[in-house]
C-alpha cells in the first residue's frame, strides 16, 4: 500500500470537506473493495475518510410503502432486517459472512463493479438513491463499467426501495468469489414489470424484451424464447460471453417462476 | 502515524500505528499476537477472521485506525490450555485440523456463525464457512465438530 493519511469523519459535513480539501481522496466504507485495491497499488490516494463514525448512514427503515437502506448498512443487516424477501435473499448471497459483516450498500453501488449484486437489486426495484445533496432515479444512476452519476465528493447517504407486489433474484455466482457471473432481479410494483441484469454486461442494464413479455403474461413460458445479444458481454475464463446470454434467460425464468 | 485505543482480548492497548497498518499486522507485529494468520492477504482465505464487536471478520481487510474504540477478539482470547473454548474442544476431538494453518480463523468464524444461528445443519454449515479456506482437512471433520461444538455453546 503506498502511504496515505486515515481520517474518521464525524458527519457528513466534516466527511465531504475533507474530501474536497484533498488532492486526491477516498470515502472509506466497509473496505472490502477499497482496502484490496489499495494493497494491490491501483489506487493511489492522499486522504482515506472512513465514513463508519457517522451514525445517520446505518441502520434499515420500512414505512408504509418503502424501504429505505443507509449507506453504511451491512449487507448482514439488509439480510437480516429488510422486508423485501428478494432483497434479502440477494444481500444474504453476497461473497462470504466476513464480508457481509462488513461490506455496505453504499460501497457496493458506488463501486458498480460489473459483477455486484446490489446494483441488479436497485436497477430492478426501482429504487431512488439518495445523497448528501440530491436523489437519484436509478435508471440514471448506473453509466457504465466502474461508473456512475455521483460527483466527486457526493456520498451515497440511502437507498429507497419501493415495496414491490413481487420480486425474485436469481444468480449464477462464481464458485470462487461468488459475485455474480450472471444475476437477475424481476419484479412487478405496480403493474410495472422490471428485469435487471447483473454480471454478463459491461454494466448493469434492463432486459426491455424480457419486460414487455411478461407485461403482457407474467410467466416463465413468455420470456422463454427471447435471445439476448451477447455481442457487447465479459467474456472471460469463468463464462463465455455467449454462455452469459444464455444464463440471462435461465436466471430470469427462474426468477418468473419462483413468484408466478 | 494515528494513535489508536481500542480492547483486544478484554485489555485495553493504546498505540501509535501508520495510517495504512492493517488489523492483521497490528495483531502480529505490534501486539504479538500471531494466532491470527495471514494466509492470502487478499480477503480470500478467512485466516486472519477475528471478531470485531463480536462479528466475524478478515483482519488482513480491516485497517487498525478502524478498529479504535472497538473490542477485538483473537483466537488467544476464547480458551486456554486445561480450559478451551468448547469450539477448540470440537476440532480437537474430532481431529479438524493438520497443518493448523487454518484453524485460528476457522475457529473464529466458527464461533461466530453459531453465535449467529439458531440451529445449523451441515448445510449450514459449510455455506457459513464460505469465507475460510483449509487446503488439508476436505472439510468433513470441521463440519462435524462445528456441528457438536453448537450442542455446548
Ligand atoms: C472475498 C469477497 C467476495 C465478494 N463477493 C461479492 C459478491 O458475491 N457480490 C457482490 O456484490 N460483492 C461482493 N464483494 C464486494 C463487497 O460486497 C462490497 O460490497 C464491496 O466491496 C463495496 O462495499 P464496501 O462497503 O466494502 O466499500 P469500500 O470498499 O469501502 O468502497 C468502495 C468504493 O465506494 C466508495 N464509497 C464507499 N461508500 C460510499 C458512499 N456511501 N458514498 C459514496 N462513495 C462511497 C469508496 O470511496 C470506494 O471507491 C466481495 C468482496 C470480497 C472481498
Ligand atoms: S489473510 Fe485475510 S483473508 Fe486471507
Ligand atoms: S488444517 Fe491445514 S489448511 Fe486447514
Amino acid at each position: 500500500m503506498y502511504s496515505f493519511r486515515y481520517h474518521r469523519a464525524a458527519s457528513i459535513e466534516e466527511a465531504k470537506e475533507l474530501h474536497t480539501t484533498s488532492d486526491e481522496g477516498a470515502y472509506l466504507a466497509g473496505g472490502m473493495t477499497l482496502i484490496p485495491t489499495l494493497k494491490q497499488r491501483l489506487a493511489d490516494v492522499d486522504d482515506v475518510i472512513d465514513l463508519g463514525g457517522i451514525e445517520s448512514l446505518k441502520g434499515v427503515m420500512t414505512s408504509g410503502t418503502s424501504m429505505k437502506v443507509g449507506g453504511m448498512a451491512v449487507h448482514n443487516e439488509v439480510a437480516a432486517n429488510a422486508t423485501i424477501d428478494a432483497l434479502r435473499h440477494l444481500a444474504s448471497g453476497i461473497g462470504d459472512p466476513q464480508v457481509r459483516n462488513r461490506g455496505t450498500i453504499g460501497g457496493s453501488i458506488a463501486n458498480n463493479d460489473p459483477a455486484a449484486d446490489y446494483p441488479a437489486a436497485v436497477l430492478g426495484l426501482n429504487a431512488t438513491i439518495h445523497t448528501n445533496g440530491r436523489t437519484i432515479g436509478a435508471d440514471d444512476f448506473f453509466t457504465g463499467m466502474f461508473d456512475t452519476a455521483l460527483g466527486d465528493s457526493e456520498i451515497v447517504t440511502a437507498v429507497e426501495f419501493p415495496m414491490p407486489s413481487r420480486a425474485a433474484y436469481i444468480k449464477f455466482p462464481n464458485p470462487a468469489s461468488r459475485y455474480a457471473v450472471v444475476g437477475v432481479m424481476v419484479s412487478e410494483t405496480n403493474g410495472n414489470v422490471r428485469v435487471a441484469v447483473t454480471g454478463a454486461g459491461t454494466c448493469v442494464f434492463r432486459a426491455s424484451a424480457m419486460e414487455e413479455a411478461l407485461t403482457n403474461e407474467f410467466a416463465a413460458e413468455s420470456i422463454s424464447g427471447i435471445s439476448i445479444d451477447s455481442s457487447s458481454f465479459n467474456s472471460d475464463i469463468h463464462a463465455s460471453a455467449e454462455y452469459r446470454a444464455h444464463l440471462v434467460g435461465v436466471m430470469a425464468q427462474r426468477a418468473v417462476s419462483q413468484i408466478s | 502515524m494515528v494513535d489508536v485505543t481500542f480492547s483486544v482480548n478484554g485489555k485495553e492497548h493504546s498505540l501509535s500505528v501508520n495510517d495504512n497498518a492493517l488489523l492483521s499486522e497490528t495483531l502480529r507485529e505490534s501486539l504479538n499476537l500471531t494466532g491470527t494468520h495471514i494466509g492470502c492477504d487478499t480477503s480470500q482465505c478467512g485466516s486472519c477472521t477475528v471478531h470485531l464487536d463480536g462479528k466475524a471478520v478478515k483482519a488482513c481487510t480491516v485497517l487498525t485506525a478502524q478498529a479504535a474504540g472497538s473490542e477485538v477478539t483473537t483466537i488467544e482470547g476464547i480458551g486456554e490450555p486445561g480450559s478451551l473454548h468448547p469450539m477448540q474442544e470440537a476440532f480437537n476431538e474430532h481431529h479438524a485440523l493438520q497443518c493448523g494453518f487454518c484453524t485460528p480463523g476457522m475457529i473464529m468464524a466458527a464461533i461466530g456463525l453459531v453465535n449467529e444461528s439458531e440451529s445449523l445443519d451441515g448445510d449450514g454449515v459449510r455455506k457459513g464457512l464460505d469465507g475460510n479456506f483449509c487446503r488439508c482437512t476436505g472439510y468433513h471433520n470441521i463440519v462435524k465438530a462445528v456441528l457438536s461444538a453448537q450442542q455446548n455453546m
